[in-house]
C-alpha cells in the first residue's frame, strides 16, 4: 500500500509502485481533471502540483512518493472554482476544447506561487503546456489578470500586448 | 387541435459524485431511465445533457422546463471551435428567451433516426457548424417562440397579435398582464407548429453579432468537464491497442503467455485482421502488458515505403499527362506564357501532418446481442453511428452513440471512426461488459488520416509592365476524397476539393482575375491514408499561390501589395480584407528596426481573410513572429470574441504546421512518435494577434478554419522579405534561415 496526500486528504492505494501518478490520480482516485496526452512529460496535460512546484505526473512513480508531499490536482485548486486563475479564465474565455487546460492552469498557478506577478518573459519561460486549440493569447492575458485579481492592483508595465 | 408528438426516452448518464477527496470511490456512471432523477448540482459533466432535468419539448429545438431553464439542443459538436455557444445564440435569438437561463444538450444520433433527421446533419466540419445550419435553427427558435405565445394567448383567452415575447416573459400588451415560458411551456408543446415563420431582419439581431460568454467553459476550469477518455461506466474495462505499424499490414500472431499473468489483464483479443488490444481492469495496466506483448505484423505491400519514394511519385506527376484534372481554366495559358517578357517558375512541396489532437483517439463501447452502445468524442455522430452499427453486427435502430465534448478536433474526429469500429470490435468480444479503448499517443501517431502530401509548380508570366499576363498551376499529390471518400469524387474521378482556392467561384474561388490561367491536379495517391485536417487544402495551396504572387511581385519589382490589388478588381470583398490588414499593420511605413512585413488573402470556407505579419530574422537564423493582423469577413458574425479566438487559435494550428508538423515514412510506416519529434508551438512563439471583424453582411462564411490558411504564406512572405530567402519546403525546422 502506497500513502498519499492529495489535496489535503490522506488516500491508501494498492497499485505496483511503478505506476505514475496520473494514473493512480485518474484510475484508483478518480480524479480525471488531470489528463493524459503524451505520457512523456512533454505536453504538459497531467501538471500537478507537488510542494507547490509543477511537475508532469505521467513521469513520476508513485513509490518515489509518500505523505510527506503535498499533492494538489486541478480539482483541489480551489473548493469553489474561484482560485484567481479560474476567475480570470472565466472572464476571458480562456479554454476552447479545455482537455489541456487543466494542466495549463495548474502551470500557471505554480508560476503564481513562486513569482506573483510574472512579466511576459517568466510566462515564456514558466508555461510549457502545448495546446493544439491555441489558447496562448488569452492563457498570457489571463494570468496577467489573475495576478491582478490576487495582488488587486493595477496592470503594470512588464507586460506585452500579446 | 392537439400536436403529434413522438415520445424520446433516452438513456442518461451520471457521474455519482465524485468528490474531491472523498475516499477512493470511482466516479460512476449510471445509467438511468429518465433524467428527472439525477441533477446535482455537483455532478460532473460529460455533455450538456448531463445536468439538464427533463421538461416539454417545445420543439426538437428548444425544452422548457418549470423555472424558465431553456434546453436548447445542439446537433452539431463542441470540439473548441464555439459552436454551441453560437448555435444556442441563433436559437435563443428567436425565441426570445433569457439567455442567462439557457443550457443546450446533445441529441443523440439515434433519435435523430428515430425522428426522421428532425435535427438534420450532425457533421461538425468544413467550417459548417453555423452555416451550414443557420436557417433552420432559428427558425426552430421562431416557431417555439409562436407557439409559447401563442399558448399564452389560448389560456388568456386573447388574440394572439396582441401578446410580445422578450426574455422569456410573454406579455399580453392591452392589459399587461405576463407569464412566463416556464409556465406555458407545456401547454405550447402540445400545439401544432406554423406553417410559415418570419426570420428577424439582422439589424434587429440582439443576440447574434452579440460577444457573450461561452456555455461550456465553467467546467473546464476545475476537472468537471468528462472527456471520453474520462469516462467510467459500472463494471467497466480499460483496452489498450495496437494495430500494425505498417499502412495496409495485418496481424500474423502474438504470444500472450508472457503478458497473461501481468497485473489486472482480463483478455488479450485480436481486432480486425490489423490490430491486438490487451484488455485490463485499467488503462495502465492495459498498456504496460501491450508494451510487453510479443507481436508478429505480415508487413503486406507497403513494407518499402518511404518519403523518398512518395517524393519521386510526385515528382513525376509534376510534370505528367497521365491522371491528370482541370480544377480551374480561363484562356490560353500556353499563349500567354509564350508571350510573356518574363516568367517566372517555382516548385513547393507540403508534408503531411498529423492532427494530433490533445486527447487522442479514444470510444467506450457496450454490446449485447441485442443492443449496442457507444460513448465517443465525435465530429460527426451519423457517422459514429453507422460505424457503430457495422461493427456491432446489429440493425443501425438498436445501437446509438452519446457525443462526449471532443478534446480536440481539427478533422480527425469526423469522416473517419476508426476507434469506434475497434471499440465495438473489443466489446463484441466481452458481451454486457463495458470497454474503454484508449490508444496511446504513440498510435495516435503511427494511425492518423494525415493531412495529405502535395506539391505544387507553379509558372507565372509578366507583361512589359510588370502584370501577371498568365498563371499555369499544376498540383501533384494526394487526393483525400481517394483515400476516405472515394463516393465523392467527380464523375471523371476529380477531387474538386484539392483545388481549395483555385475554384473559379464559390467558397473556396480564387482571390484573383487572371486572364489566361490552367490549375490542374496530377493526383498521386501513396498508400499513407489521407484525411481532412483543420483547413484542409488550403493549408498549402495558400501558401502556393500567395507565396508565388509574391515571387511575381518581386520579379516584376513591384509591391507585393499594390501587385495583389491590380489583379482583386472584381474580387472587392477580398480587396477589402487585404486593405484592412494592410492600413492596421501600417504596410508601407516602417516597421521597427529588423521587423519585416508579409502579406496573405484567400477565400476559403465561404469567408474572405488576409493576414500581415511581421517577422525578424536574426543574423543566426533565429524567427520571431512578432505580430500578425488578421482580418476576417464572415459575412455575419455571430460571437465576435469567439471569432477572435478562432483566429488566434487557427494561427497556432497553421504555425505549428509551418515550424514544426512533419510527418515522414520509412518502411511503410510513419516515423515520427510522440510530441518529441512532432513538436507543437509554445507560448514563447506565439505572436500577438490582431483580429480585425468586419462582417459585411448577406452571406454565412465559416469561421473555424479559414484564417488558418493566411498565418503560413504571410510569415514566409515577411521572411523573404527579412533574408530575400524564398522558403518552398516545410517544416522550417529543416531550413536554415540565415541571410
Amino acid at each position: 500500500m502506497i500513502k498519499l496526500k492529495i489535496n489535503g486528504e490522506l488516500f491508501e492505494v494498492d497499485v505496483e509502485g511503478s505506476t505514475p501518478l496520473l494514473w493512480v490520480l485518474r484510475e484508483q482516485l478518480g480524479l480525471t481533471g488531470t489528463k493524459y496526452s503524451c505520457g512523456i512529460g512533454i505536453c504538459g496535460s497531467c501538471t500537478v502540483h507537488i510542494d507547490g512546484k509543477a511537475v508532469r505526473s505521467c513521469l513520476i512513480s508513485v513509490s518515489s512518493l509518500d505523505t510527506s508531499q503535498d499533492i494538489v490536482t486541478i480539482e483541489g485548486l480551489s473548493a469553489d472554482n474561484n482560485h484567481p486563475l479560474q476567475q480570470a479564465w472565466k472572464e476571458l474565455d480562456v479554454p476552447q476544447c479545455g482537455y489541456c487546460q487543466p494542466g495549463m492552469i495548474m502551470s500557471a498557478a505554480a508560476l503564481l506561487n513562486a513569482n506573483p506577478d510574472p512579466s511576459d518573459a517568466d510566462i515564456d519561460n514558466n508555461i510549457t503546456n502545448i495546446c493544439r486549440c491555441g489558447t496562448f493569447n488569452r492563457v498570457r492575458k489571463g494570468i496577467h489578470l489573475a495576478a491582478d485579481i490576487a495582488g488587486d492592483k493595477k496592470p503594470n508595465n512588464k507586460r506585452g500586448g500579446a | 387541435m392537439k400536436n403529434q408528438r413522438i415520445n424520446v426516452s433516452r438513456r442518461d448518464f451520471l457521474i455519482q459524485g465524485t468528490a474531491i477527496g472523498a475516499g477512493f470511490s470511482l466516479g460512476l456512471f449510471l445509467p438511468l431511465s429518465s433524467r428527472t432523477a439525477f441533477a446535482a448540482d455537483n455532478a460532473p459533466s460529460y455533455s450538456s445533457t448531463a445536468s439538464s432535468p427533463a421538461g416539454p419539448e417545445v420543439n426538437a429545438w428548444v425544452e422548457i422546463l418549470e423555472d424558465d431553464t431553456v434546453v436548447i439542443r445542439i446537433a452539431r459538436s463542441e470540439m473548441g471551435q464555439g459552436t454551441l455557444t453560437g448555435l444556442a445564440q441563433m436559437v435563443a435569438e428567436e425565441l426570445e428567451c433569457d439567455w442567462s437561463k439557457v443550457t443546450t444538450e446533445y441529441p443523440t444520433p439515434g433519435e435523430n433516426l428515430a425522428r426522421d433527421k428532425v435535427w438534420r446533419s450532425f457533421s461538425t466540419g468544413g467550417s459548417q457548424g453555423i452555416r451550414g445550419s443557420h436557417d433552420y435553427v432559428r427558425k426552430g427558435g421562431a416557431v417555439a417562440r409562436h407557439m409559447l405565445i401563442q399558448a399564452a394567448a389560448e389560456q388568456w383567452g386573447v388574440p394572439m397579435a396582441e401578446c410580445t415575447a422578450e426574455n422569456s416573459v410573454i406579455t399580453h400588451q392591452p392589459s399587461g398582464r405576463t407569464t412566463t415560458y416556464g409556465k406555458v411551456a407545456a401547454l405550447a408543446a402540445e400545439l401544432f407548429p406554423p406553417e410559415h415563420i418570419e426570420l428577424k431582419d439582422p439589424k434587429d439581431w440582439k443576440l447574434i453579432g452579440k460577444p457573450v460568454k461561452r456555455l461550456d467553459t465553467v467546467d473546464k476550469l476545475n476537472g468537471k468537464q468528462v472527456f471520453a477518455a474520462d469516462l467510467q461506466l459500472p463494471g467497466m474495462l480499460n483496452a489498450a491497442i495496437k494495430a500494425c505499424p505498417v499502412f495496409g499490414g495485418t496481424l500474423k500472431s502474438f504470444d500472450d503467455s508472457k503478458v497473461r499473468k501481468m497485473p489486472g489483464v482480463h483478455k488479450i483479443l485480436k481486432v480486425g485482421d490489423y490490430a491486438v488490444a490487451v484488455v485490463a481492469d485499467t488503462w495502465w495496466h492495459a498498456k504496460s502488458a501491450l508494451d510487453e506483448l510479443p507481436i508478429d505484423w505480415n508487413k503486406g505491400p507497403n513494407a518499402d515505403l518511404s518519403s523518398a519514394a512518395i517524393d519521386k511519385m510526385l515528382d513525376e506527376g509534376l510534370s505528367s499527362s497521365d491522371n491528370v484534372f482541370v480544377g480551374n481554366r480561363n484562356g490560353d495559358v500556353d499563349k500567354a506564357l509564350k508571350a510573356a517578357v518574363k516568367t517566372v517558375e517555382a516548385t513547393y512541396s507540403y508534408p503531411y501532418q498529423n492532427h494530433a489532437t490533445m486527447e487522442p483517439m479514444t470510444a467506450t463501447a457496450l454490446w449485447t446481442r441485442d443492443k449496442c452502445e457507444v460513448w465517443c468524442p465525435t465530429q460527426n455522430g451519423e457517422v459514429a453511428l453507422e460505424a457503430t452499427a457495422e461493427a456491432s453486427g446489429l440493425d443501425i435502430r438498436q445501437c446509438d452513440v452519446y457525443k462526449i465534448h471532443l478534446g480536440g478536433g481539427f478533422g480527425r474526429r469526423g469522416a473517419v471512426h476508426d476507434f469506434v469500429t475497434q471499440a465495438v470490435a473489443i466489446a463484441k468480444q466481452i458481451p454486457g461488459t463495458p470497454v474503454k479503448l484508449l490508444w496511446s499517443r504513440e498510435e495516435d501517431m503511427a494511425h492518423g488520416f494525415y493531412h495529405p502530401v502535395t506539391k505544387c509548380k507553379l509558372v507565372g508570366g509578366l507583361d512589359d509592365k510588370g502584370n501577371l499576363n498568365g498563371l499555369h498551376v499544376r498540383i501533384s499529390g494526394q487526393s483525400i476524397l481517394a483515400s476516405i471518400r472515394p463516393q465523392w469524387l467527380a464523375e471523371n474521378g476529380a477531387d474538386m476539393i484539392t483545388f481549395q482556392g483555385f475554384h473559379a467561384e464559390g467558397d473556396h474561388a480564387i482571390s484573383y482575375s487572371v486572364a489566361d490561367l490552367l490549375v490542374e491536379h496530377a493526383m498521386r495517391n501513396p498508400a499513407v491514408p489521407a484525411g481532412f485536417w483543420r483547413g484542409v487544402n488550403i493549408n498549402q495551396n495558400a501558401i502556393y499561390t500567395e507565396c508565388f504572387i509574391d515571387e511575381l511581385a518581386h520579379a516584376a519589382s513591384r509591391d507585393p501589395l499594390e501587385f495583389r490589388r491590380q489583379l482583386m478588381k472584381d474580387h472587392p470583398q477580398s480587396l477589402a480584407v487585404l486593405n484592412a490588414v494592410a492600413e492596421k499593420a501600417g504596410w508601407g511605413t516602417a516597421a521597427a528596426k529588423g521587423v519585416h512585413r508579409g502579406l496573405a488573402v484567400t477565400k476559403t470556407f465561404g469567408s474572405y481573410v488576409a493576414a500581415c505579419a511581421e517577422v525578424s530574422v536574426k543574423q543566426d537564423g533565429k524567427l520571431k513572429i512578432h505580430r500578425i493582423v488578421a482580418a476576417t469577413d464572415p459575412g455575419y458574425a455571430v460571437n465576435p470574441q469567439q471569432i477572435e479566438a478562432q483566429v488566434e487559435g487557427s494561427f497556432v494550428y497553421g504555425l505549428s504546421a509551418l515550424l514544426y508538423g512533419e510527418c515522414t515514412v520509412k518502411d511503410g510506416a510513419v516515423e515520427q512518435s510522440n510530441f518529441h519529434d512532432y513538436p507543437s508551438m509554445l507560448i514563447d512563439e506565439m505572436p500577438e494577434v490582431e483580429v480585425i471583424v468586419m462582417p459585411s453582411g448577406g452571406f454565412w462564411g465559416g469561421i473555424g478554419e479559414p484564417t488558418i490558411a493566411v498565418a503560413a504564406p504571410a510569415v514566409l512572405n515577411g521572411i523573404f522579405a527579412a533574408t530575400g530567402k524564398r522558403i518552398r519546403e516545410f517544416p522550417l525546422k529543416n531550413i536554415d534561415l540565415r541571410a
